[in-house]
């Protein structure tokens, strides 16, 4: 799966979980950058993540992501 | 349907939850209730999502939520934040995670059960606690561990884990089914449901301290949801059913009676067996069946009558309509004849057009059912009838609503309407409210909707606090007895006493003793004990809804005087005539 596929989904899924459809995602989008992204809503992502690609996180994939483009990484490894 | 109807897309509510809760927001004549959550591990999106699931069903929720972990600390210890925020429900959101006390392998029996007493009394002790602050409480039971440290023994030696929760599940039952309100959150049954790895996983808990995986937390937040609003009446009460291929397989009109499957005889025929079984034991709960169907009435009764193997009888229902009528019609003259709101029905037919239509034509709810296999789950699992409070009453509902239908007949026998009340034979025991009646009290007084002045909603605990201040208040419970039976308590009063003024804060009365001069029985008792106080000014209201307008004028027939509109809500006052004669004269009182 390419990195723009990916970012494609993770996109409708930010937009969803944040109710925002002005969310436009880069690599280097952070926490910092959207408003309700805190602890709760980052499980929200990552469950949300595992059900839209169908992949299972362990616990050491998800303790180092720093920023949006990790998660891409992340699901690229996964998913092929 | 809403995505929050059973069955419902986990993953899917979590993901929409922002945007779902700003449109169930819009909805209107939501009733506010405060609900602390108290928690042995994250809350998280178990507030969020309990609170779409309660917003679906009308109650807007305030949450006080304790701090992580400390539900114990937050109970035993409040610093007065909890009785401050005075909750109206309680859920203590404790999990397997919790038992600090669990057997080892080295343990012996005796310090096993040791153990297990320590660990129920340290729960008990919160739940007491709990309820001590007149709340209703909700907590969970335990799931099952997920390792067994003896395999499959772990269920038959003490030292077991799995052994020493279902014990402990046991003593929790034991105690909830002692108490008023408590009540339990099955979360073992849950797990089962769900799978115990799918349930509880293990990154979720390191991670985050989530007890239950993030997308089983809808699961977890709808079963909340059912009890806090079964506890505020908000049940369903009767199923509709259709009947050729809902009830037995096949069309009775065209295949005849001996053609339709019923019967253990094949797997179909168990099919529509087994749900006709689950619909007759849904009766022992007072839940009332009725037929709609597009049939002739006589070729359709004989599914029943000839067909010795359908667990169902005729008279297992209340209205029986076989027609050619439109479905919904039929559907709003059931509601219209039993005399209850067409919101407390669900409607169960295998035709997808039948079932859209009567959707989209009334406010009754029609899950979506593919199968016979099906229909048992539709109506079991979307807990239409949760039970929490079940009374003495709910048991005789369907006796007491088939009697009704002999009173219709009987009126239409009678030219004058008095001659026909006297007829009935009525008689009333009527009383200031007491401890052995507050349950039934507490549960009329959250259902009835339309002979209902304020809408106001009592918890049990404030029906007990007026229980014990008889000087501050004139509270009244009515029971009706008449030649056909015994309704039970069906109307309920409540006035506040101030300056020598008694305000009326709460009337209601059932729908099945309607027009019966019930309400004037209640109003007399109410002059007279408002006279022993040497009370004789009285204040009271009609604040409108959506189920009250056949009382919009009551109190003007009552004689009372309008002083203020406003909003369509209405205000009087009353003075009480030195002269006051009763307005009922058909139903004989005995005041207890």
């Amino acid at each position: 799966m390419t990195r723009e596929a990916i970012f494609e989904e993770l996109t409708e899924i930010f937009r969803d979980i944040f109710d925002d459809e002005e969310i436009e995602l880069t690599d280097e989008t952070t926490a910092e950058d959207i408003e309700d992204w805190d602890s709760l809503e980052q499980i929200n992502l990552l469950v949300a993540i595992e059900k839209k690609f169908s992949v299972k996180f362990q616990l050491s994939d998800v303790n180092g992501l720093a920023n949006v483009g990790d998660m891409v990484s992340l699901v690229q490894r996964l998913v092929g | 349907m809403s995505i929050l109807d059973y069955p419902f897309d986990s993953a899917l509510i979590l993901q929409k939850k922002k945007k779902l809760k700003k449109e169930l927001l819009l909805k209107e004549g939501l009733i506010e209730k405060k609900i602390a959550i108290l928690s042995g591990s994250t809350i998280g999106e178990v507030q969020n999502i309990l609170e779409l699931f309660l917003l679906n069903y009308g109650i807007k929720p305030v949450f006080y939520q304790g701090q992580y972990a400390r539900y114990y600390e937050d109970l035993m210890f409040d610093d007065g934040a909890l009785k401050d925020f005075a909750p109206d429900f309680i859920y203590i959101h404790t999990t397997a995670k919790n038992l600090e006390n669990l057997p080892l392998p080295t343990d012996s029996a005796e310090d096993v059960n040791a153990k297990l007493n320590s660990e129920f009394a340290k729960f008990k002790a919160c739940y007491e606690k709990a309820l001590g602050f007149g709340s209703i409480v909700i907590a969970n039971n335990f799931e099952k561990p997920f390792y067994r440290m003896y395999g499959n023994k772990d269920a038959v030696v003490p030292q077991g884990v799995v052994n020493y929760t279902t014990r402990l599940n046991l003593m929790i039952a034991d105690f909830a089914a002692a108490a008023d309100n408590f009540y339990v959150n099955d979360i073992d049954y849950l797990s089962t449901l769900a799978g115990l790895d799918n349930w509880f996983n293990l990154e979720s808990w390191y991670l985050y301290k989530y007890a239950v995986s993030v997308d089983r937390i809808p699961e977890l937040a709808f079963s909340l949801a059912k009890i806090i609003k079964s506890a505020l009446g908000k049940n369903k009460k009767s199923v509709i059913c259709d009947l050729d291929n809902t009830l037995w397989g096949g069309v009775i009109g065209d295949d005849g009676v001996e053609g339709i499957t019923i019967g253990n005889e094949q797997p179909a025929g168990m099919s529509y067996t087994e749900f006709q079984a689950y619909l007759k034991k849904l009766t022992g709960l007072g839940i009332m069946l009725n037929v709609c169907s597009k049939n002739e009435e006589a070729i359709a009764k004989k599914g029943f009558t000839d067909r010795k193997e359908a667990p169902l009888n005729v008279d297992d229902f209340i209205c029986f309509k076989a027609n050619w009528e439109p479905k919904h019609q039929n559907i709003a003259n059931i509601a219209k004849e039993i005399n209850i709101g067409e919101d407390s029905f669900v409607f169960i037919d295998d035709n997808p057009v039948e079932r859209d239509i009567v959707r989209n034509s009334l406010a009754v709810t029609v899950p979506e059912v593919s199968c016979p296999e099906d229909y048992i789950k539709a109506i079991d699992r979307a807990g239409f009838f949760e039970i929490t409070a079940f009374t003495k009453d709910d048991a005789k509902r369907n006796e007491m609503y088939k009697q009704n239908a002999q009173r219709a007949q009987a009126q239409a026998s009678f030219g004058d309407y008095k001659d026909y009340l006297l007829s009935l034979d009525m008689s009333s025991e009527i009383g200031a409210f007491s401890a052995a009646h507050s349950e039934r009290i507490t549960q009329l007084i959250n259902k009835t909707n339309q002979f209902n002045f304020t809408t106001r909603r009592y918890t049990q605990g404030e029906v007990d606090a007026i229980v014990a201040d008889k000087e501050n208040y004139i509270s009244a419970y009515a029971k009706l007895v008449d030649k056909f039976g015994d309704n039970g308590i069906t109307q309920l009063f409540i006035a506040s006493v101030e300056d020598k003024t008694a305000t009326i804060d709460l009337w209601v009365m059932s729908c099945r003793v309607f027009k019966r001069h019930f309400e004037f029985a209640m109003f007399d008792y109410f002059v007279k004990q408002c006279a022993a106080r040497g009370i004789a000014t009285v204040k009271a209201s009609y604040l409108p809804t959506a189920k009250n307008v056949i009382i919009k004028d009551f109190y003007e027939e009552l004689g009372l005087t309008l002083v203020k509109e406003e909003d369509g809500a209405k205000y009087y006052t009353y003075t009480i005539p030195a002269d006051y004669k009763n307005k009922n004269e058909v139903i004989k009182m005995e005041e207890v």
